[in-house]
Parts: C-alpha cells; sequence; structure tokens
C-alpha cells in the first residue's frame, strides 16, 4: 500500500551525491541540509546560484546541485551584487563562515546589507576558524581557548566578540535578519524557518536576507558531539541571542492581509 | 606648421577653457592638436596651466619643454613660467597684473593690458579672451572666427549671452597684437 | 562597433574611455573613486543607464573587482577603472578571475608611486599588468594606448580581446592620457551584447548541466591543466593580437623602445635626433603583453643600441632587453615619481650612444 503513503523524508533533490568532507558532528551537514531543502520546497533550484567561501564550506559548489561560483575570502556580498545586478531574478546565496563574514569580509558584508541587495547569506557562527585548525575567531566567545588565543580570548588581548545580526540591525537596508541555533531538533527546525523566510524575502525582492546559525566544531571546541550541541544552547545563546530582528515580508504579509480584510479593525 | 602654446594664470582667469578653446579650433580648422592640463615640473601656489600644441604634422609629445609662446596672465605664473620660454620665442603677458618683464632677453614680450580691456568691454571674465586674441592677431595661426566659433561649441548653452562679449574681447586683443607687428608697433 | 558612424569630438581621454567602454558593449560597471580616473565613473554613472546598463560605487577597489568577477560569471560585459593604488587592491580578485577563466576588462589611469605617491603621470605599474595580476601563474591581457583616440579605440576591443580569451584585459595608460584632451571620432554605443557565454551561471532549467565557476583544484595535475589550458590562450593571444607601431628611419642607428606616452616623447625625439644628423626608429608596442618582441629584435640587429624610455624605473626596458637578446647595447631612460622623460633627455642619450 506504498501508494497511501506519504513521503516524508528524503535526500534533497538540491544536494549532490557527493560525500561531505566535515568533520564528524559538525552541524554543516545540518546547515546544508536544510537550506537544500528550502531550495526543493520553493522550485527554485534552476534558478538558484550558490557562493562557496572560504572556510570549511569551501566546498559547498560540490554539495549543492545548483549553479556556483567560488569566492575570494570575504567577498562573497560583493560577488552576489555582481550577479543579482546583472540577474536580478536569479536566486543567490552565499554561505559564509564566521573569519569570511566577519573578519576578512566586515566590509562587504556591511555594505551589501545597507545597500539592501536582494540576496541571502547563510552565516555560520561557529566561533573558531575551523578549515585553518583551531584559530580565534572574530566571534570566538570570551574565555574560549583557541590555537591563537591558547589561555583564552581576553578582551584587553583581543577585544570583544561581535554580533553580526545586532550590529546589520542597525541598517535600514536588510529585509529579513534572524539567529538560530543548530542544536537541539526544535531549534534546527526554527532555524529552517528561518532559512525559507529569508528565501522567500529574496524570491519577493525585498531585499538583504541573513540567517545566522550558531553552529558546532567539536573538533577544535576539544568536545564530543553532544557536549558542543550543548555548548551551543548554554554558553553560545548567552553571547548570541536567538531572536528574528528583522522580517519586513511579514511586514508586507499584515499589510496585505489587512487590505483584504477591510473590515477588521474598524 | 607647429605651435606649442603654453598658458599660465590664477585659477579662475580661464587658463583651461581658453586653451581648450585654442585647440578645438586647430582642430576645426582641419589641423592636429592636444590639450593637456597642469603639467610642469614647477606648478606652485594657485596656478593654473595648460600646453596646446597645434600642427599640421604629427603632436608626438603633447608636453613642451620649452614653449615657443607663452601666454601669462598673472604675475606668479609669469615669474615661475616665463623663463622656460624658447629662445626667440613669444611671451604675451597681462599688463594689467605684471609689471617687470620676467622671461630672458632672447625673446619677444607682447604686453596686453588685459584686465582694462575687459572692464572697458564691460565683463571681466573676458581677461583670457582678450590675451588669445592677442596671441592671435600677432601670429595669424588661427583665425579669431574660428576661435570664437569653437567657444561657442564649448560653452554650456545658458553661457552664450556671454559670447558677444567674448568675441569683442577676441578682437580688442587681435587689434592689439595685428599692431604689434607693425614695425615699431 | 559600427565604423562608420563614428563623430568626431574633442575629449579627454577619461571620456574617450568611458564611451570606447560603452561602445565595446559593456553595460556594467564597478568602481571606486581615486584620481586621475574620476571622470570615467562619473561618466558613467551618468550614461551607462540611458543604454539599459548599470552603475555602482562599490565600497572599495577590494569589493569592485568582486562584484566584476559576479557580473562576469553571470555573462556581463563589465569593467572597472582605476588608478595605481586601487589597482594593488584588486590583485587578489584579478588572479581568481584568471583561475576562473573569467573575462572583463580594467583601466589603469597609472600614476606616482609607490605608497600614496602622487596624482602625477607614472608608468611604473609595468610589472603589476605584466607580471602580476595577484598570485600565480597568470597576467592581464595588457593595451597600451598612446593617445586619446587609442584609449576609445582600445577600450573598446578590449571586450572582445577579453571574451576571447577568456581573460583579464587592462588597458594600461596614465594621468596624461587620461586628462588630456584631443580630437576623437568616436564609435556611437553599441546594441548590448547577447549573453553568450555558456559557463556562465544564471538560471537554466534543463537544458545544461550545472555551471561552476571556479579556481580551487584540488588536485595538483587538474590545477595545472587549467593553467596549461591559460598559457594555452596567451600563446594564442601573442599570435593573434600582438601589436605595435614604428616610426622614424628605414635605416636606423639607435633603435627607440617606448609605449604610452612615453612613445609620444620620443616621437619628437626621433624627429629631434633626425634633425641632429641620427637616425633613429621607435618601436612602439600597442600591446605590451603579449609583447612585440619581433619587431624589437629585427631592428636591434641592424641598430648600433637602444633606447628603451619609461616613465618608471626600468620596468619595460627588462621586456626590450628579453627580446633584443645580446643584439645591442640597451640603454634605459627612465624617470619615476610624476615626471616624465623629456624629448632633449632622450635626444641627448641617443646622440651620446652614437657619438
Amino acid at each position: 500500500m506504498t501508494t497511501d503513503m506519504k513521503q516524508v523524508y528524503a535526500y534533497p533533490d538540491a544536494l549532490t551525491e557527493v560525500e561531505m568532507r566535515y568533520c564528524p558532528g559538525c552541524t554543516h551537514g545540518t546547515a546544508h541540509r536544510l537550506v537544500a531543502e528550502v531550495i526543493d520546497e520553493l522550485g527554485i533550484k534552476d534558478r538558484t546560484v550558490t557562493l562557496a567561501t572560504v572556510g570549511c564550506s569551501v566546498y559547498a559548489y560540490e554539495y549543492f546541485d545548483t549553479d556556483a561560483v567560488q569566492c575570494s575570502h570575504g567577498r562573497a556580498p560583493a560577488v552576489a551584487t555582481g550577479i543579482k545586478r546583472v540577474q536580478p531574478d536569479t536566486i543567490v546565496f552565499a554561505y559564509q563562515g564566521d573569519g569570511d563574514l566577519a573578519s576578512i569580509g566586515m566590509a562587504e558584508i556591511v555594505h551589501a546589507a545597507a545597500r539592501g541587495e536582494n540576496f541571502t547569506v547563510i552565516f555560520l557562527n561557529n566561533a573558531v576558524y575551523g578549515m585553518t585548525q583551531g584559530q580565534m575567531a572574530p566571534t570566538t566567545l570570551l574565555g574560549q581557548k583557541t590555537t591563537t588565543s591558547p589561555r583564552g580570548r581576553t578582551a584587553p588581548e583581543a577585544g570583544f566578540p561581535i554580533r553580526v545580526c545586532e550590529l546589520l540591525d542597525t541598517l535600514d537596508g536588510p529585509a529579513f535578519l534572524a539567529r538560530e541555533a543548530l542544536s537541539t531538533p526544535p531549534h534546527v527546525r526554527n532555524a529552517k524557518r528561518a532559512i525559507k523566510r529569508a528565501f522567500e524575502t529574496q524570491v519577493a525582492g525585498l531585499g538583504f536576507s541573513l540567517v545566522e546559525l550558531l553552529s558546532t566544531c567539536p573538533t577544535w571546541w576539544g568536545m564530543t558531539p553532544l557536549e558542543a550541541i550543548k555548548h551551543v544552547d548554554e554558553q553560545m545563546t548567552k553571547c548570541y541571542p536567538i531572536a528574528v530582528f528583522r522580517d519586513r515580508l511579514a511586514a508586507q504579509e499584515g499589510e496585505q492581509s489587512a487590505e483584504s480584510a477591510p473590515g477588521e479593525g474598524e | 606648421m607647429r605651435e606649442e602654446i603654453f598658458l599660465g594664470g590664477l585659477g579662475g582667469q580661464g587658463v583651461l577653457l581658453g586653451g581648450q578653446m585654442m585647440a578645438r579650433a586647430g582642430m576645426d580648422a582641419g589641423l592636429n592638436v592636444s590639450w593637456f592640463p597642469i603639467y610642469s615640473p614647477e606648478v606652485r601656489g594657485g596656478s593654473t596651466t595648460c600646453t596646446i600644441v597645434i600642427t599640421d604634422g604629427r603632436v608626438g609629445s603633447p608636453i613642451c619643454e620649452r614653449p615657443e609662446t607663452m601666454i601669462l596672465m598673472d604675475p606668479v605664473a609669469a615669474n615661475t613660467f616665463a623663463p622656460q620660454v624658447a629662445e626667440g620665442g613669444l611671451l604675451v603677458l597681462n599688463s594689467s597684473m605684471i609689471e617687470q618683464p620676467p622671461g630672458h632677453e632672447d625673446c619677444e614680450t607682447l604686453w596686453v593690458p588685459a584686465n582694462d580691456i575687459a572692464v572697458e568691454i564691460g565683463n571681466e571674465r573676458t581677461v583670457n579672451m582678450v590675451m588669445i586674441g592677442a596671441w592671435a592677431g600677432r601670429t595669424s595661426a588661427l583665425s579669431i572666427e574660428g576661435i570664437a566659433e569653437a567657444l561657442q561649441h564649448m560653452l554650456p548653452e545658458r553661457h552664450h549671452k556671454h559670447m558677444p562679449a567674448n568675441i569683442a574681447a577676441l578682437e580688442r586683443g587681435a587689434e592689439i597684437g595685428a599692431e604689434s607687428r607693425q614695425p615699431g608697433g | 562597433m559600427s565604423e562608420t558612424q563614428r563623430t568626431r569630438e574633442f575629449i579627454t581621454g577619461n571620456e574617450a574611455t568611458a564611451r570606447g567602454a560603452i561602445a565595446g558593449g559593456c553595460r556594467y560597471f564597478f568602481g571606486y573613486p581615486i584620481t586621475p580616473q574620476n571622470k570615467i565613473p562619473e561618466y558613467m554613472s551618468a550614461h551607462l543607464p540611458e543604454v539599459g546598463g548599470v552603475f555602482l560605487q562599490a565600497e572599495s577597489e577590494v569589493a569592485a573587482i568582486n562584484m566584476v568577477y559576479g557580473a562576469s560569471a553571470a555573462g556581463a560585459r563589465v569593467m572597472t577603472t582605476s588608478s595605481s593604488p586601487g589597482i594593488s587592491l584588486m590583485q587578489e580578485g584579478l588572479s581568481y578571475m584568471i583561475g576562473s577563466e573569467l573575462p572583463c576588462v580594467l583601466v589603469n589611469m597609472v600614476r606616482g608611486g609607490p605608497g600614496l605617491g602622487n596624482i602625477g603621470p607614472a608608468q611604473s605599474d609595468y610589472w603589476l599588468a605584466t607580471r602580476g595580476c595577484g598570485h600565480g601563474d597568470g597576467q592581464c591581457i595588457t593595451l597600451t594606448p598612446n593617445s586619446v583616440q587609442e584609449l576609445h579605440d582600445f577600450t573598446a576591443r578590449a571586450f572582445e580581446i577579453a571574451d576571447r580569451y577568456r581573460n583579464p584585459t587592462m588597458v594600461l595608460a596614465d594621468a596624461i592620457l587620461a586628462n588630456m584632451m584631443e580630437p576623437c571620432d568616436v564609435l556611437p554605443p553599441t546594441e548590448m551584447p547577447p549573453a553568450d557565454r555558456p559557463y556562465a551561471v544564471g538560471p537554466h532549467g534543463q537544458e545544461r548541466e550545472r555551471n561552476i565557476v571556479n579556481s580551487l583544484w584540488v588536485d595538483f595535475d587538474e590545477m595545472e591543466e587549467v593553467n596549461l589550458r591559460i598559457q594555452e590562450r596567451y600563446r594564442q593571444a601573442a599570435e593573434e593580437i600582438t601589436d605595435w607601431e614604428e616610426y622614424g628611419s628605414d635605416e636606423p642607428e639607435v633603435l627607440v623602445c617606448a609605449y604610452g606616452i612615453s612613445s609620444r616623447v620620443c616621437e619628437s625625439a626621433v624627429d629631434e635626433a633626425g634633425k641632429a644628423g641620427v637616425q633613429a626608429r621607435l618601436v612602439r608596442p600597442k600591446t605590451v603583453f603579449p609583447f612585440p618582441s619581433e619587431p624589437i629584435a629585427k631592428w636591434a640587429e641592424q641598430a648600433k643600441c637602444a633606447v628603451v624610455v619609461e616613465a618608471s624605473m626600468g620596468q619595460f626596458v627588462e621586456d626590450v632587453r628579453l627580446a633584443v637578446e645580446g643584439r645591442c647595447p640597451v640603454e634605459l631612460v627612465g624617470h619615476a615619481g610624476g615626471n616624465i622623460p623629456a624629448v632633449s633627455e632622450v635626444v641627448a642619450r641617443i646622440l651620446e650612444m652614437t657619438s
């Protein structure tokens, strides 16, 4: 009676079958899957361009079954700008880590956001440089040990962690900003909701959208995968609170529903 | 023919536009021309300069070390640049502002009371036209009509009402230049 | 490009460059302000929208070249323009474009350096263009105009060259050529060329396999294969587009080599030397990568010596020496920092070398 069965889980069409090179317990894989599911659900695979950046996700162009451009370190928002100015209807998303986006690429992300460029950023914040072997990132927590903050990050030596969503939330340009955590199943479900919202914002042509995903790096945190997930929920969220900072799509939907029901509220 | 002309003066005296107008007039007369602003190893103060080449051959270098002609409109430009005029060359100097002959001994000097004439004409911004007119009258390298036409091309439409004053300034200058060619002039 | 519809105008090198780009089919411009080329972005911001194009002022030269990278990956004829310090900042992006086999056009109105330098004319970015363009084995195809007309024509043609060899193509000029005005027979804007790059990203339905624009090749052999492909295109370019002009005596005692603004100085110097009784011939590269070694070698065979003139301290002279291959002594007349070699100085060196 298979015909009566509803399919609730399958390998996403927007992912290739290439085996991912991420470490065991790393949440990059989760993020990839969520993005791929959203691309499938929105039916945009054939008009999506993935921007791979520099960091652990450098091979993103191998994993997402879309057109792709590999970008130099930190510059994906500028590359996205170039593509979107030529092809406004193409769906472009940049998959950036914390070193790529919040350190070397800070100028590009801030200006793309300020311009309200109509593309989506999936921002993986795991508070460490993974690919280059565990150095301190701009988002490394105070006290966190890394290979370049061996006694733990201190503010006098290395300053404070950067809160990207809050920083971008000071700008008028962004249309959607949210931070979610890739930790427990409820958080993962919320993360997918935010990712979908971000892509829908782009499809609607509303402008810049970014989802920050608090992610694990068991390898360079020196933790088991489960300890790492606990660390996200218990430590990272203290510095990086989970929130939807901006949702212009909701504002627009609100206006539309108000228009469709003129009598309401009178 | 090959004319190498250096213009120098204060910002606002119309040095750059004047030079462009001369080069444009040369182009319209079917000659090869170049106009090049500001270059000098000794640019100082508020001086504005440009160099124009007008030739029936190849322009070659648009930069002239020892220009044949220098049209200088203020004392700073005169003191700075006049010594560089070519031997046997021509200095066209604004006598309304420049008192001492600043060049070297082996050159000719044409004095033009350009500010005074401009005031007489009733448009103080035509100093450059008087000076350039004087050069044209002296050398006949370009016709006054051709220069006036070039100016008309280069001036934005809203300034065309100033054309009669500019033409008058060119003509007054040309008279002085032509007179200077007479023996004892 | 419609040769018959040219109109003669008296314009600056900067304007001629901008209008050449539009005539060459450029519809996308990303750039950052820097003297002495600001009139180009100003012109583009005013006029690109009139022909259905897009102008965007980037937050930096780093961003500008990456926007160019994105637009090129999306199949567009795209350009940026800058001056020396800005071109330094674009080096990384250029390397990525070379590695990803993407075309673009950039113009460098070279100014005095190193460092912040000044806004005077210089030719000291010769190596930046012909050796630089970032890390790895790759260069910009480099065109060297010496007049306002050539700035216009070379910029227009650069788009076709960049597309043909899938490589960034640089128009290398200087602060004098940027600011000077000369008569220019201006080409009309062309129609926007169709996006016909089979490797470009964008919507594709089921019509093709997915396209990946990439310069990351972890496998050494694969990476070498990309390099061999790039070098093969450079060899092709050497055969097809190497260009130069010669001026002066057919029986020269002295070979004079210069490009760009210095070659204008040398035209006058060749004339002056002739008047002083010394026959000279100027070989003036219009492309410096690929480099016209052949005519230089040919005249070096006949001449007693070669005089190389550049507004830099000995960059271009190296390519001349490689072409001359010891056939005659090679002397440099170089200046830096905004100074351009003077006609008298070049003539003096020519006379000195033959006395």
